[in-house]
């Protein structure tokens, strides 16, 4: 088997014809994990931030709109996603028009990334120290100005931890979305690896993934240490 | 500058509510440098954080350099705060900016364009003495630097006032003199009324004019800082006075004074000038006593020299009343504190 393999990659026909195939699957991942991450953000950020200035003690208090929000996210956090991947079919054929390919497969990625983010976001904001938010409160600076000048801009270490974190969870989680249709690599290694005993395939695929997931942690940590000026 | 009038300040807790502030009447005037000195809980924070109402008032009445801050929210108050620089304790500078990132920032929020941010953030660094430091991150300064960037950045918006709370008190007693002298020079070369919350008496000391002694959430005494140190009259401010002038005999050396009969302990506070005058000669010449220094120490409250004597004064009963007339002449503050029997 292992001297099988061994030829089977040294063998420029076998390429040959994996170039048919695995281009798409990867670019496939690539698209799903990019388009869902950002959406992740989009919805994310701003809910991570309304957590973190509507707790006790931080710019705008307001108990209800901090209770709710954190109902709201612990509720779909609590969803495993295999069951919102199924849960969520008929809103996504009201959304996209259909519930399987590529573009299906971001809404479920999205609704259940974005909760995520947004304790994400929340636990990086809350590192910002209160003295900091005190001192910029009395230069006159208004929420938005602290949001925008001072919690974000002070968090961005954590903040890009944590986005090496959430796009590292949305490729485990696009494998998943590609065993019920969505496309990418998963929905390769499923349809070949598994259903066809593509050994070859499986491997390769792993190997891909493992690339992807220390390239992006690799980029965070990166990004994270040159970014802290503590 | 700044009036206070009747500001109460209560805390709900879970626990009952807490009353950090009690009636508090006090005027600041322009370009004093004002302490408020008190033990921890006095309620000093509480105060100088009611003046730019970081803290709301329960009640009472702030009035900052014409603005009633107290009646001010939303928009107006942020206009007003952009007058009020403030320096911290644990000096509160963002990590993510560097040094003139840091000064420039009380400048983009209060929305100045960028070119006039670029030319006022460069008369501020030669200010603190930071200007090789403009592109380094806080995290690489020393704790005087940082407060230095912390002065600048309170000083960017050509504030009216500067409030600081416990500023020195993160820093050692050497850097503390430093960042001392430069609030002085700073309130001499623009006129910029400064109140200072401490809990030190040394930064008292050195810089203020004025101080108010505040206890248990009540402001107990209030004065020119000489009056305060040549006559406290609470106990704390005893205390506090004391903690730094230390001017009680050791009950050693008055039991043995006791026995001398006929003499009379003296102490004697000069300021400024009078501390040149050869007094002791005059004393033995003119009236008769013979003097014996048991104490006696000199120093300085903001640049204002400031001696104490302590002198035991040996004599008949009517050359004590001549050395104790002619001391007052001089317009020196004398206190007997022992009388010899
Ligand atoms: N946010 C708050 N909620 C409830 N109680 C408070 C709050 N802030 C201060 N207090 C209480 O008010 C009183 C005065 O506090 P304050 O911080 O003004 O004292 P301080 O004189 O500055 O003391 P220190 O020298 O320790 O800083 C204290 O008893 C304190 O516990
Ligand atoms: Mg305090």
């Amino acid at each position: 088997m292992g001297t099988d393999l061994f030829s089977l990659f040294n063998d420029p026909a076998y390429w040959e014809s994996l170039s048919k195939i695995l281009p798409q699957s990867v670019n496939e991942t690539i698209y799903m994990v990019i388009v869902s991450t950002f959406l992740a953000y989009v919805l994310g950020v701003p809910m991570g931030v309304f957590l973190v200035i509507t707790s006790a003690d931080h710019i705008l208090p307001n108990p209800w709109v901090e209770r709710t929000l954190g109902t709201v996210i612990n509720i779909f956090r609590s969803i495993p996603f295999i069951i919102l991947l199924v849960a969520l079919i008929p809103f996504t054929k009201e959304l996209v028009g259909t519930s399987i390919g590529t573009t299906a497969a971001i809404v479920p990625l999205v609704v259940s990334a974005a909760p995520f983010v947004a304790r994400l976001v929340e636990s990086s904001l809350k590192e910002v120290s209160h003295g900091v938010i005190e001192a910029a409160l009395s230069m006159g600076a208004s929420p938005w100005q602290i949001i925008s000048k001072v919690l974000l801009p002070e968090a961005k270490s954590p903040l890009i931890l944590g986005m090496a974190i959430t796009t590292i969870n949305i490729i485990a989680y696009t494998a998943m979305a590609g065993a019920v249709g969505g496309g990418g690599l998963g929905d390769l290694a499923i349809q070949y690896g598994y259903n066809r005993f593509r050994t070859d395939i499986m491997i390769i695929t792993v190997f891909i993934l493992v690339i992807f997931v220390q390239g992006i942690q690799w980029v965070g940590t990166t990004l994270a240490r040159k970014l802290s000026h503590r | 500058m700044i009036y206070i009038n009747n500001l109460t300040k209560v805390y709900k807790t879970p626990g009952g509510s807490l009353t950090a502030l009690k009636d508090i009447n006090l005027h600041i005037p322009k370009g004093a440098v004002y302490g408020i000195i008190g033990l921890s809980g006095a309620g000093k924070s509480t105060l100088i954080r009611c003046l730019n109402m970081l803290e709301r008032p329960s009640s009472g009445q702030i009035i900052l350099d014409g603005q009633k801050m107290t009646e001010l929210s939303g928009k107006m108050l942020r206009k007003a705060r952009q007058n009020i620089g403030m320096i911290f304790q644990h000096f509160n500078l963002l990590d993510s900016r560097t040094v003139a990132g840091n000064i420039a920032f009380p400048l983009e929020i209060a929305g100045w364009p960028k070119e006039q941010i670029i030319e006022r953030v460069k008369e501020l660094l030669p200010l603190v003495g930071l200007e090789d430091k403009a592109d380094i991150y806080p995290a690489q300064l020393s704790g005087g630097q940082k407060q230095r960037i912390g002065i600048a950045r309170a000083l960017a918006t050509k504030p009216s006032v500067l409030l600081c709370d416990e500023a020195t008190s993160a820093l050692d007693p050497q850097t503390t003199v430093s960042i001392l002298n430069l609030l002085k020079e700073i309130n001499e070369k623009l006129n910029l009324t400064i109140v200072i919350i401490t809990h030190e008496m040394k930064v008292i000391k050195e810089i203020c004019t004025d101080v108010a002694v505040i206890d248990q959430s009540q402001i107990v005494e209030r004065g020119p800082v000489e009056s305060v140190f040549i006559h406290p009259q609470s106990d704390i401010a005893k205390e506090f006075v004391s903690s730094i002038f230390p001017n009680e005999l050791p009950n050693e050396l008055l039991r043995e004074l006791s026995l001398h009969p006929g003499s009379q302990i003296v102490r004697i506070h000069f300021l400024g000038t009078a501390a040149s005058e050869p007094l002791i000669t005059d004393l033995i010449r003119h009236c008769g006593v013979s003097v014996n220094i048991l104490y006696g120490s000199i120093d300085h409250l903001r640049s204002t020299l400031f001696g104490t004597l302590t002198l035991e004064l040996q004599g008949s009963p009517e050359s004590l009343h001549t050395a104790g007339s002619f001391l007052q002449s001089k317009n020196l503050t004398v206190e007997v504190i022992n009388n010899g029997n």
